[in-house]
């Protein structure tokens, strides 16, 4: 299989690290989200998953769904990409409950989408400090883009950064929920197949 | 149209007389369907990168537009299509984000404009294997869904922005 070898060869240790890791950054993130948007936020147990180039664009329940995707490339010690997924009417809820706590009234989709973009990068800023914090390595996500289509082709996007010599990629996912609004959404991580090594030398898992 | 046969991103899959095949979701990918219509045999790949610079090019040559126009080309005619009687659309190639302020980072990117790069890596293989690109819906910053009929060649495409369409 190639140069898919590294990734191909994670041990079930290594991949349940990962998700601890993920886990902090993801109780970090669901606070800050919390303390953004005032109400109650539930995160599901962060998921490391190795899947198919062929599976990824299904992994926010189908290529087709409408969704709002928030995309930042990571640069630093450990390069990847990082993306939060709403479902189209749970991302045009969240941004009007960001909308109605400042001073803006307006309702227009620019207003909406700035609200997302926002969303999306303190919510990745909070999971990647505290990733930061536990492993010793410095990530700096870049400002966020956003497009609001089909999810499969968001995912597309994603792909081509982690995976071009790659047949399998990692993805580190969490689910998260606002009790009383019926808003969800998908904070998806992913390492470049290059700085794998890395976060899992820091976590104490290294590669054999 | 029989049964919907889905082609995921860097595969390949081919189909005879009853057949549908279908991409969901296309952004920066383009799907190359290539068909003999007297033959009735058609296939699609779901092409992810204009080239391949690794060594994986033999496990998923659906993945790369170098390997996939060719490979499309020698399985179609190991199940019965003429090489004169080939035909060929195209659909995909659309860039999703456009992070403002990152446009520097172009050269090194993998990312660039990589939609119309997928584009343009089919359109030069298809040119250099003279197979006729008759159909083509490609760029723009949205996504794509096809169904590919395989004995008639007709493939409908969907977007959420734009509803349906046939090419």
């Amino acid at each position: 299989m190639a140069r898919s070898g590294t990734s191909g060869e994670l041990s079930p240790e290594q991949m349940n690290a990962l998700g601890e890791a993920g886990n902090i950054g993801a109780g970090n993130a669901s606070i800050a989200l919390s303390q953004m948007v005032g109400k109650k936020v539930e995160l599901s147990a962060p998921r490391a998953n190795l899947l198919p180039l062929a599976s990824v664009p299904g992994l926010a329940g189908g290529p087709e769904v409408p969704v709002a995707g928030i995309y930042m490339r990571i640069k630093g010690d450990c390069p990847g990409s990082i993306l939060l997924l709403l479902e189209r009417e749970s991302a045009l809820s969240l941004a009007d409950v960001m909308i109605a706590s400042s001073l803006s009234g307006a309702e227009d989709m620019a207003v909406r989408q700035s609200a997302l973009e926002e969303t999306g990068s303190i919510l990745s800023g909070a999971y990647l400090n505290s990733l930061g914090e536990l492993t010793g390595l410095f990530f700096k996500p870049s400002v966020p883009g956003f497009a609001m289509d089909m999810a499969g082709a968001i995912l597309e996007h994603v792909l081509v950064d982690v995976a071009e010599f790659e047949d399998y990629v990692l993805v580190v996912e969490t689910d998260f929920k606002i009790s009383g609004q019926l808003i969800r959404g998908h904070l998806v991580l992913f390492p470049d197949q290059g700085a794998l090594g890395a976060i899992l030398e820091r976590l104490g898992v290294p590669f054999g | 149209m029989g049964e919907v046969v889905s082609v995921g991103v860097a595969e390949m899959k081919f189909s005879d007389e009853s057949g549908t095949l279908a991409s969901y979701g296309l952004g920066s990918c383009v799907a190359v369907a290539m068909y003999d219509p007297l033959r009735k045999v058609g296939g699609l790949a779901h092409v992810m990168l204009p080239e391949s610079r690794g060594t994986d090019s033999e496990e998923a040559p659906g993945k790369y537009a170098n390997t996939a126009v060719s490979r499309l080309v020698e399985e179609l005619v190991q199940l019965g299509a003429w090489r004169t009687g080939l035909r060929c659309k195209i659909v995909g190639g659309s860039q999703m984000f456009d992070i403002p302020g990152n446009n520097q980072r172009a050269a090194n990117s993998p990312h660039t404009h990589i939609g119309a790069r997928n584009v343009e890596g089919v359109k030069r293989e298809l040119e250099r294997l003279r197979i006729p690109l008759v159909g083509e819906d490609t760029g723009g910053n949205y996504g794509r869904s096809i169904k590919f009929n395989t004995s008639t060649g007709e493939v409908e495409v969907k977007s959420i922005y734009y509803g349906l369409a046939s090419i």
